[in-house]
């Protein structure tokens, strides 16, 4: 076969001095993303006596100090209440939090700022599409699917709304690696569905769905689709505009910022159309007592004073995010996981949950005759924090027909030599409870 | 490393390997599911009761270490006991998880239970310790829902 020059898209027939040429540059790129780890300070204590290894980033992440700094020079600079004060302190916090707005809009790739609506995490959010998309469009006899991988922040909202409306909820199921059945989605997606909320990432398995296919047979049949990408957004670049997704929901604590913001995106013809979800402060036009005029978007869905510090702590993390390039970060993840997954399922007794082709920096696993919670615990005094238990997944945990998981979940700080400490400690684990 | 040592500790490790009056009493009179939905600890606790003494007791199901040395250490130490003998049993029991009662002071009554001190050093695990305990309580008293430690 004959190969292609250097510059070529076809590499069989390259030599060892062409690959060289190649190397060192990715080499480079992952070393960058290594050396990135000293601007987490957290990272540098040490617990029961040994280095942290934090394997706990699907439950939140760490902070880089950029993001540390933004909040205390926002509280010692600019604090002030937004929209509301005419004097300097008022416009100058009101600039800095809008501003967070307009990053939020291109980190997604949203089409206008008015499709961005801060909450308070992944779960309001959903809970403001239930409440609000939901009842004003399923009735009884409809149904709204989800997939037998959600976080019960998917699926609490919409097992209230089918309660209340008398409409069904359809559950697509998963296999044994941890997969949505695509057959099994086309059968359920009917002239009763509508409403489809799935999850990019899961938070307990690592899967990375085929969300955009998944969200275009869903279009087909005219049904909108909400996404939660909480575990997506700090794995990967998210393009709600190329998804073409309806709602997608993100919490700024798993990227990187503080915990208590998140974003709402939401097609503007949606949100447009949908009632307020809560009434209060500045989600308003003019109130009297007889008739309340509702602001424009995204703020008749803001009502009272949000997280403002908060929200720019969350401007700057992804201002950090926005400086890394994700496609190495990807990749030095992927190696990451590889790594563990090699090295963890090699150690006899233990099984690993959530084998998809497809999948982010989440290893979750159990061992023979062993609980998880022991596990956790032996761990944390090797200074290692895993999360232990359901993840608030439990049908998950119902389907693979056990009790709950170790989850390590892995960020770009993290190490292969932390990978390393984690097996030491589930031989430990072994060699106390075994 | 001593703290973990202490938790882990050899009585608690052997009744969580071989756990006693791990089974099921076809003709108890009590029998309460206890759940820990933090952790998804989930026991069912058998009592034959009779005449306000536990003639039998025993305890099935699922959860970790903890939590299973617990039900089995609680079940061997309450056969022949009276309800209040029980349930004062069980109060020491939960001051000396909680790290309110030296084991030290109390070794001639707390017996193998003083094998659960080292509890009182993880907060996250007490829970899991008194999971059985919270589970028989309801039984004794005739408390037919299911209990949950949250």
């Amino acid at each position: 076969m004959q190969g292609y020059s250097k510059d070529g898209t076809d590499r069989t027939n390259m030599t060892k001095a062409d690959i060289d040429v190649v190397a060192p540059d990715i080499i480079e790129k992952l070393d960058r993303v290594k050396g990135c780890r000293h601007h987490f300070p957290l990272l540098r204590q040490r617990v029961n006596g040994k280095a942290l290894v934090y394997l706990d980033n699907a439950a939140t992440s760490q902070k880089p100090q950029i993001v540390i700094d933004s909040m205390m020079r926002y509280y010692q600079e600019e604090n002030s209440n937004i929209h509301r004060g005419v004097h300097y302190l008022s416009e100058r916090a009101t600039q800095a939090y809008e501003a967070v707005r307009s990053k939020v809009q291109h980190f997604l790739n949203a089409a206008s700022r008015r499709e961005i609506v801060f909450v308070r995490g992944t779960t309001e959010a959903i809970n403001l599409v239930a409440n609000s998309y939901g009842r004003n469009h399923v009735e009884k006899g409809d149904e709204v699917i989800i997939s037998g991988m959600e976080h019960h922040s998917n699926i609490v909202p919409w097992q209230i709304l089918c309660q209340e409306t008398g409409a069904k909820l359809r559950v697509i199921p998963i296999n044994d690696d941890g997969e949505i059945l695509m057959d099994e989605y086309e059968r359920l997606l009917t002239e009763r569905t509508k409403m489809v909320a799935l999850v990019h990432v899961s938070n307990a398995l690592g899967t990375i769905n085929s969300v955009k296919q998944m969200i275009g047979l869903a279009h087909e049949r005219g049904v909108p689709v909400l996404i939660d990408g909480a575990q997506a957004v700090p794995h990967m670049r998210v393009d709600v505009s190329d998804l073409d997704c309806d709602f997608y929901a993100i919490s700024s604590h798993k990227v990187f910022g503080p915990t208590g913001v998140g974003v709402l995106y939401g097609k503007e013809k949606h949100l447009e159309a949908m009632p307020p979800y809560q009434g209060g402060g500045d989600m308003i036009k003019s109130v009297t007592f007889e008739k309340t005029i509702y602001n424009d978007l995204p703020y008749k869905f803001e009502a009272g004073t949000p997280n403002i510090g908060g929200g720019i702590g969350f401007g700057a993390a992804i201002d950090y995010v926005n400086n890394m390039d994700m496609g190495a970060v990807a990749a030095y993840e992927r190696d990451l996981l590889e790594y563990a997954t090699e090295n963890i399922s090699s150690i006899k007794g233990v099984q690993i949950i959530g084998t998809a082709k497809e999948k982010a920096s989440v290893l979750s696993f159990v061992i023979d005759g062993i609980h998880a919670h022991d596990i956790g615990t032996i761990l944390d005094s090797e200074g290692i924090a895993v999360r232990t238990g359901h993840h608030c997944a439990q049908p998950v945990m119902q389907r693979f027909g056990i009790p709950a998981t170790a989850r390590a979940s892995f960020a770009f700080y993290n190490t292969k030599e932390e990978i390393d400490a984690l097996v030491s400690g589930v031989h430990k684990v072994i060699e106390v409870l075994g | 490393m001593p703290a973990l040592r202490e938790l882990y500790q050899e009585i608690i490790l052997d009744h969580n390997k071989s756990p006693r009056n791990y089974r099921k009493i076809e003709d108890a009179n009590r029998k309460v599911e206890g759940y820990n939905p933090l952790c998804g600890d989930h026991y069912t606790v058998y009592v034959k009761y009779e005449n306000d003494v536990i003639k039998d007791i025993s305890f099935d199901g699922a959860g970790c270490a903890i939590s299973k040395a617990s039900g089995s250490v609680m079940t061997s130490m309450l056969k022949g006991k009276t309800r209040e003998e029980a349930e004062q049993l069980f109060a020491e029991f939960h001051k000396l998880v909680k790290g309110e009662l030296n084991p030290e002071e109390n070794m001639d009554h707390l017996g193998r239970l003083a094998a659960f001190s080292g509890v009182s050093e993880f907060p996250a695990r007490v829970k899991c310790a008194s999971l059985a305990w919270h589970t028989m309580y309801a039984a004794l008293n005739n408390k037919e829902t299911t209990v949950s430690t949250e």
